[in-house]
């Protein structure tokens, strides 16, 4: 595999009047790969996504897609480009496959129309009316216009926003499809859930700035992982314990109880567990509902926005 | 290499072709032709109020004045006819339709694609222009069995007179369209325009007195009811009747009035419209 960026953007930033959504991003999205960017509302994922989509110029910076500038090079990357905005319409006039061969009309070499409404279970609402859709068929139709034109490169901002989750996993499926046949993907979710089926790398950004970038994994590991248990007696009677009871465990960084039950945070999971183990079986304990989790997508998501709330009170 | 599909040239630097620009101004307009039909409103507008404007006021109303030739007469019918047509069939039909456009957010999806934003304006004008000049093919031959055949001295200034006119409205549309949140208000934003434009575009006749009927000459429709008279019978603005070639000569000023009003709406097109909804 090369890596080769479809997309590369260098110091950007775009500015509404006094306020600047995006604040001088880097980011890189290689051939092939699918890339989530994560945020909370407001934290300037669309507005950047708009700049790579050439719909919007940068403020500052130097963004390339295709290898082109997508603003001024417009022309030459459209062919190869593929959007669903968050938000555009249809004529709701027009039927279902009336508004795709429309869609299918503006491009050079669009895939069959019946084969793109067949992929999004949507032949059967084919001749009737846009307007009458649910919102999750057309959310269905918006893919199918993006995926029309046998795109290289994909750019989905919240694609599954307001699906059930039967026809989100449909999506899915389809978009690992496309991962298969080479497509490159930039997509935008606030379903962290979403980020870890489908992404090979992720952003997460706030308040217009990438802060933290790479595989699920890595954007995970600067997160402690967590343990927790209900600890009782060898009979089985419920026992409150003080942290200060605890053994000492190397890795920990946190630890409270709550109605006697135990959270701990720990940097090293198995070394701890193992600790915490040893010194359960040495004293006769049962640690009930026992729980040990290395650190998901969510907590370092959330540890990051609040982290983030800190930032502005201080700045404020 | 072929040039439809996507091909590596020299740098790494690949070439993405997108439809022909014919092409694609031909799908959207085959989908902003089902949409003309499918919208009553908009289609009573391009077909019957043309048609009844034209009962109401020259048949019932008397057109051409006392002692007018039958040739007159039918001609300043297909002005009238073809004034109307442009005001309602191309002007408040295409500003509903940009509004209409703009609030689904179907432009913003357009321009997404390869669409330009030319593109996304012309298509819609396309069926209207094609209404407008079936209507006025039609509504020859209908004086030309009611009342008699008018001349057809220059066709090609008959041409210039449908294409100017909807180049002007078409641009004073987009304006407008800027400023009209809702199709509702359209109404009331095409209004100005219609009350400044219709009275002098030569359906009826202007007072002739002081500059009144020299500043009509100006406005943005008389030159399209000069053209007609002059491509119709020969008839200039003096009343005399020139020949094919003097015609020509004719036509020059009503023809640099278009230019310039077209000229003007595309600066005010350019300034006025939006292309998404206001948040």
């Amino acid at each position: 595999m090369t890596y080769e960026p479809i997309v590369s953007v260098r110091g950007a930033r775009r500015r509404y009047g006094l306020f600047e959504a995006v604040r001088g991003v880097d980011l890189d999205v290689r051939r092939g790969e699918l890339l989530a960017l994560l945020g909370t509302n407001g934290a300037g994922k669309t507005s950047l996504v708009e700049l790579v989509e050439g719909l919007a110029p940068a403020d500052a910076g130097e963004i390339r897609v295709l290898g082109h500038d997508p603003y001024r090079e417009r022309a030459r990357i459209v062919g190869g480009l593929g959007v669903m905005l968050q938000e555009a319409g249809f004529s709701s006039d027009l039927t279902t496959v009336e508004t795709m061969r429309l869609w299918a009309g503006t491009l050079a070499r669009p895939r069959p129309v019946e084969e793109v409404l067949d992929d999004l279970a949507l032949t059967s609402r084919a001749d009737v009316r846009v307007g009458s859709l649910s919102g999750g068929e057309r959310r269905r139709l918006d893919l199918a216009l993006a995926i029309l034109g046998r795109p290289e490169l994909l750019v989905l901002d919240e694609p599954t926003t307001g699906l059930d989750p039967e026809s989100r996993r449909a999506v899915w499926r389809l978009v690992r499809g496309l991962l298969e046949d080479g497509v490159t993907v930039l997509l935008t979710t606030h379903y962290l859930e979403e980020a870890e089926e489908l992404a090979d790398r992720v952003a997460i950004m706030r308040a217009g700035r990438v802060v933290r970038e790479g595989t699920v994994a890595e954007a995970v590991s600067a997160e402690p992982a967590r343990i927790e248990f209900l600890p009782h007696d060898g009979p089985g009677a419920a026992l409150t314990l003080a942290t200060t009871d605890l053994p000492v465990l190397p890795g920990l960084v946190a630890a409270d109880v709550e109605r006697g039950r135990v959270r701990l945070r720990t940097t090293s999971l198995q070394e701890d567990l193992e600790v915490l183990l040893a010194w359960a079986r040495e004293r006769g304990l049962r640690l009930e509902e026992l729980e040990a989790r290395s650190a998901s997508l969510e907590q370092a998501f959330l540890s990051l926005a609040q982290s983030a709330d800190v930032d502005e009170e201080v700045a404020a | 290499m072929t040039t439809t599909s996507t091909t590596l040239t020299a740098g790494g630097r690949t070439a993405r072709p997108t439809a022909s620009r014919t092409r694609r101004l031909l799908a959207l307009a085959r989908a902003e032709t089902l949409l003309l039909v499918r919208n009553r409103a908009a289609l009573t507008n391009a077909l019957l109020l043309p048609v009844g404007f034209v009962g109401l006021f020259g048949l019932l109303g008397g057109v051409g004045g006392d002692g007018a030739s039958g040739a007159d007469v039918a001609a300043a019918v297909l002005v009238m006819l073809l004034v109307v047509a442009l005001i309602f069939v191309v002007y408040y039909n295409l500003t509903t339709a940009y509004v209409a456009r703009r609030e689904d957010r179907v432009l913003q999806r357009l321009l997404t694609g390869s669409t330009t934003r030319v593109e996304a304006l012309l298509a819609p004008a396309l069926p209207a222009v094609v209404v407008t000049l079936a209507q006025l093919v039609l509504g020859y031959a209908a004086v030309a069995v009611v009342i008699g055949p008018p001349g057809m001295t220059n066709p090609v200034l008959l041409l210039v007179a449908v294409l100017g006119g909807a180049a002007v409205l078409g641009a004073l549309a987009a304006a407008t369209a800027g400023f009209s949140r809702t199709v509702e208000s359209v109404q009331l934003t095409t209004l100005p325009v219609i009350v400044l434009v219709l009275p002098f575009a030569g359906m009826f006749p202007t007072p002739d007195v002081g500059p009144l009927s020299t500043v009509a000459r100006f406005t943005p429709l008389h030159p399209v009811s000069e053209l007609v008279l002059l491509g119709l019978n020969g008839t200039d603005a003096a009343g005399r009747t020139l020949s094919f070639v003097e015609t020509f000569g004719a036509a020059a000023l009503p023809t640099a009035v278009l230019v310039g009003w077209t000229a003007l709406g595309i600066l005010a097109a350019r300034r006025g419209m939006r292309w998404a909804p206001r948040r």
